[in-house]
């Protein structure tokens, strides 16, 4: 009979294998033979060397098994907490790890700036709602959605006012989308520069959205569509964000929306209202949107002409580029993780494409050398998220992670060279590359570029 | 008589009123049939207040003149603090002007943005239409109070920044009826092109990848990896991830485990390795006493970087007690206008560790 100790093993985190005592006795009195020794030893047991793989389960003690399994636990012979003592509630005290983060110094004023997702935590494809990422460009606030209004005039036979009262009533749509930000993965255009899939991938999240068809509220109002080809999208902050959406590409699915993963938008991401775009760069799903202009030409809005514009090799900006591009990331393991243990490991990512839906996505080992196919997991829907698996057994050599992602337009997901051949070091936006992880034979992953 | 009278006129009153709610109703559901009692049309003066937008073509554009003399002086006063005297200042935001020559006046399009020798993009290097100043002004500046300037201020601003770049005289009056032409001077006028894969869904691509399966590179090169000095400039990794599970965060407090004793051989980890697990080490007090809202290590914030500090007080005597006076006093005009704070809180031995720290380069 197998023993207990192989079939619940306590793994102890190679990170975490000096004791806090003997870190503030080093600090305090240096190393000396015996410290040596023992550090030694120490480390020796919870990595097992680098030539030997990693750490070794740890004994039980009496030999007779999990204490979690053997001994009485706390939730079990005591009374719980009532229902309803958090009428809202909150994630478990012990995922306080997984929240939104800024990137020192990515910019100077947090009210311009942004929190990425850590995608390294999550599962499957919708994010959850404290968890999507933040972008502004003037500070959030509050809106009053008694007081909220939203405008449609321009080229439309009557301008209309709506408030959240008349907008609820109107015929609705959810549908699940994801939203990235032109500038995700922007940060790697030149060289690796931020540590996790947090800070590489995290301006993108996935949200089953609610709101009435942008083509409804149009028809509604008597647009133009012959002649108004451009629909500027104006938001309620200081900012008075604005951009223009180009009707021909994004009318059949452009949703007003007010709702996210069933409930109303958070404030920091638009609350009461904001566009969702499918597939578009999300700094074009306005949030606090409170104007829709039916035009004939696009705006130039300062968004459209000093920022969100990429710069190629030539000095040319390219402008209005929307679309964001087949694209997909491991994200466990991912950049800053550690595996513990050699042996069997689902690896796990995310895929997706703003023209479409993914049909395919593979995984390499080898730093793009061979590739396998990866389970895709349904459902599969168009411009949204797609959630991949992978087999691996990790046998304790170093390897390169990789995934590549095909749309169903038969698009592939390039490497970071082929997209730098073509658009130079300079662009920012629109990085879709295939993203490396290194592993180390002693388990730790980091964030690598390859070619 | 007098009370049929009465009795008309009451009636007259009544079908008046009853003219006007059907008036009313008439006016809110104009245009709804096929959603009836929802939303109603915008008044004159709603649509006026809320579309202030201004278009390439100049739609929208109040009429209004202000000059440069004028630009400055409201520069001066609300601009300033942020974007710099000329607004050449990288402090707050990137800069606004710089980069752009008389040249590029006449071509329009901005050298600087092909030779790569300009350190900043600047906003006057890119923005192609003046119309995207004088609405992003008009609409969103100043950055703490939006929407508190009036069009005359807003043209003798975008006046200001232009006569900056060299793009109008330092007289010049810009008005809704001179505005055209300095549009044919803008010196990145030519600099934009939409012919590229991503305006439509069903544009064409730029660049698509390989499907090979099998054997499909020579050999795996990395050409970039996270450098050394950038493994904790996010904080510790290892407190942001789940502390169970089969994939756990990297303790970047700690240097990379293959620099621990027994991983390679390497030798053994030094105290001041690990220094920044004990209570009060020095990158701890750094960030639990806010130096690092405006220091980072290698990046300038709202202060200069731990290595710029580093770099400009190497090898030069007396630093030490310099830096210790200036952190508990506070001080200004040697790495720009802002000035640093006095940081009378801390003790004289946290006062030190830290200015050790910050001269060793953080280390």
């Amino acid at each position: 009979m197998e023993k207990p100790a192989n079939r619940a093993r306590l793994v102890k985190a190679p990170e975490h294998f000096i004791s806090q005592e003997l870190i503030a006795d080093i600090n305090a009195n240096g190393l000396d033979e015996t410290r040596r020794g023992f550090l030694r030893k120490g480390f020796m047991s919870a990595v097992g060397g680098a030539a030997a793989g990693l750490a070794a389960p740890l004994a039980f003690a009496a030999g007779e098994g999990d204490p979690a399994i053997l001994e009485k636990q706390e939730w079990q012979t005591t009374l719980g907490k009532n229902v309803a003592t958090m009428p809202y509630g909150v994630p478990s005290i012990y995922e306080s790890n997984l929240i939104r983060r800024e990137s020192p110094g990515l910019t100077r004023v947090s009210a311009a700036s942004v929190a990425f997702t850590p995608l390294q935590g999550l599962f499957g494809t919708i994010t959850p709602n404290g968890l999507h990422f933040e972008r502004h460009h003037q500070g959030w606030y509050n809106l009053n959605p008694e007081t909220h209004r939203l405008m449609v005039n321009g080229m439309v036979k009557n301008a209309r006012v709506f408030t959240m009262n008349d907008l609820m009533r109107l015929p609705s749509v959810s549908r699940t989308h994801f939203i990235e930000c032109g500038a995700n993965t922007g940060l790697e255009w030149g060289n690796v520069a931020v540590p996790t899939v947090q800070y590489t991938h995290g301006m993108l999240s996935c949200c089953e959205f609610t709101g009435v068809p942008l083509k409804v509220l149009l028809d509604e109002c008597g647009a133009d569509l012959k002649k108004g080809k451009f629909l500027l999208a104006e938001g309620g902050d200081g900012s008075g964000m604005t951009r223009t959406i180009n009707l021909e590409s994004c009318l059949d699915d452009t949703i007003v929306a007010w709702s996210m993963n069933g409930e109303m938008l958070r404030p920091e991401n638009g609350f009461p209202l904001r566009l969702v775009v499918p597939g578009v760069q999300g700094v074009s799903w306005v949030k606090w949107l409170r104007r829709l202009e039916v035009g004939d030409m696009p705006w130039n809005a300062k968004d459209e002409a000093v920022h969100y514009i990429e710069l190629m090799p030539d000095g040319i900006h390219r402008q209005y580029a929307s679309i964001q591009e087949c694209k997909s990331v491991i994200t466990t393991p991912s950049g800053g993780q550690q595996l513990l243990d050699k042996g069997f490991y689902n690896v796990s990512g995310m895929a997706w494409s703003g023209r479409g839906k993914i049909r395919r996505v593979d995984v390499s080992f080898d730093g793009g050398n061979n590739w396998r196919q990866a389970r895709l997991e349904t459902p599969i829907l168009t411009k949204s998220i797609t959630r991949f698996n992978i087999d691996w057994v990790w046998d304790g050599s170093p390897a390169i992670l990789q995934s590549r992602a095909v749309d169903d337009t038969g698009y592939i997901q390039p490497a970071i060279k082929t997209l730098r051949n073509v658009r130079g070091t300079r662009s920012i936006y629109h990085n879709n590359a295939i993203q490396s992880w290194k592993l180390d034979s002693n388990g730790e992953v980091s964030n690598v570029q390859v070619g | 008589m007098y009370k049929l009278g009465k009795s008309i006129a009451r009636l007259g009153l009544l079908s008046a009123g009853l003219l006007a709610a059907n008036f009313a109703y008439a006016q809110s559901t104009q245009g709804s049939a096929k959603f009836p009692g929802v939303g109603r049309n915008a008044t004159p003066a709603e649509v006026a207040a809320w579309d202030i937008d201004v278009r390439p073509d100049f739609k929208g554009l109040p009429k209004g003149s202000g000059s440069v003399d004028q630009g400055q002086t409201i520069w001066e006063a609300k601009c300033a603090s942020c974007h710099g005297i000329f607004g050449e200042s990288n402090e707050i935001f990137t800069p606004i002007t710089g980069g752009t020559t008389k040249d590029d006046v006449k071509t329009g399009r901005v050298a600087s943005l092909a030779d790569m020798k300009q350190p900043q993009r600047t906003t006057l290097m890119k923005v192609p239409t003046v119309s995207t100043l004088w609405d992003y002004i008009y609409r969103a500046m100043p950055w703490n109070a939006p929407r508190s300037l009036t069009p005359d201020e807003t043209y003798a601003l975008v006046a200001f920044i232009l006569s900056i770049g060299e793009v109008v005289p330092d007289d010049f009056v810009l008005s809704n009826t001179n505005i055209a032409e300095v549009q044919a001077k803008m010196p990145n006028r030519n600099g934009m092109t939409r012919k590229h894969g991503f305006w439509n869904v069903k544009d064409k691509p730029d660049v698509n990848g390989s499907s090979c399966m099998n054997n499909c590179v020579p050999f795996v090169q990395i050409g970039s990896t996270l450098p050394d000095f950038a493994r904790d400039a996010h904080g510790n990794i290892a407190e942001q991830n789940r502390l169970y599970g089969p994939y756990r965060g990297a303790d970047t407090t700690k240097p990379p485990i293959s620099k621990l004793p027994g991983a390679s051989g390497e030798g053994l980890a030094h105290a001041k390795d690990t220094h920044a697990n004990a209570p009060k080490g020095a990158a701890a007090l750094f960030k639990n006493e806010n130096c690092s809202a405006c220091h980072a290590p290698n990046a300038k914030l709202v202060g200069p970087s731990i290595a710029d500090i580093s770099a400009k007080y190497k090898d030069q005597s007396g630093a030490l007690d310099k830096l210790m006076a200036k952190v508990k006093n506070g001080g200004s005009g040697v790495w720009g206008s802002i000035p640093m704070p006095p940081q009378s809180q801390l003790s004289d031995a946290d006062r030190k560790t830290l200015v050790e720290w910050v001269l060793s380069g953080g280390k």
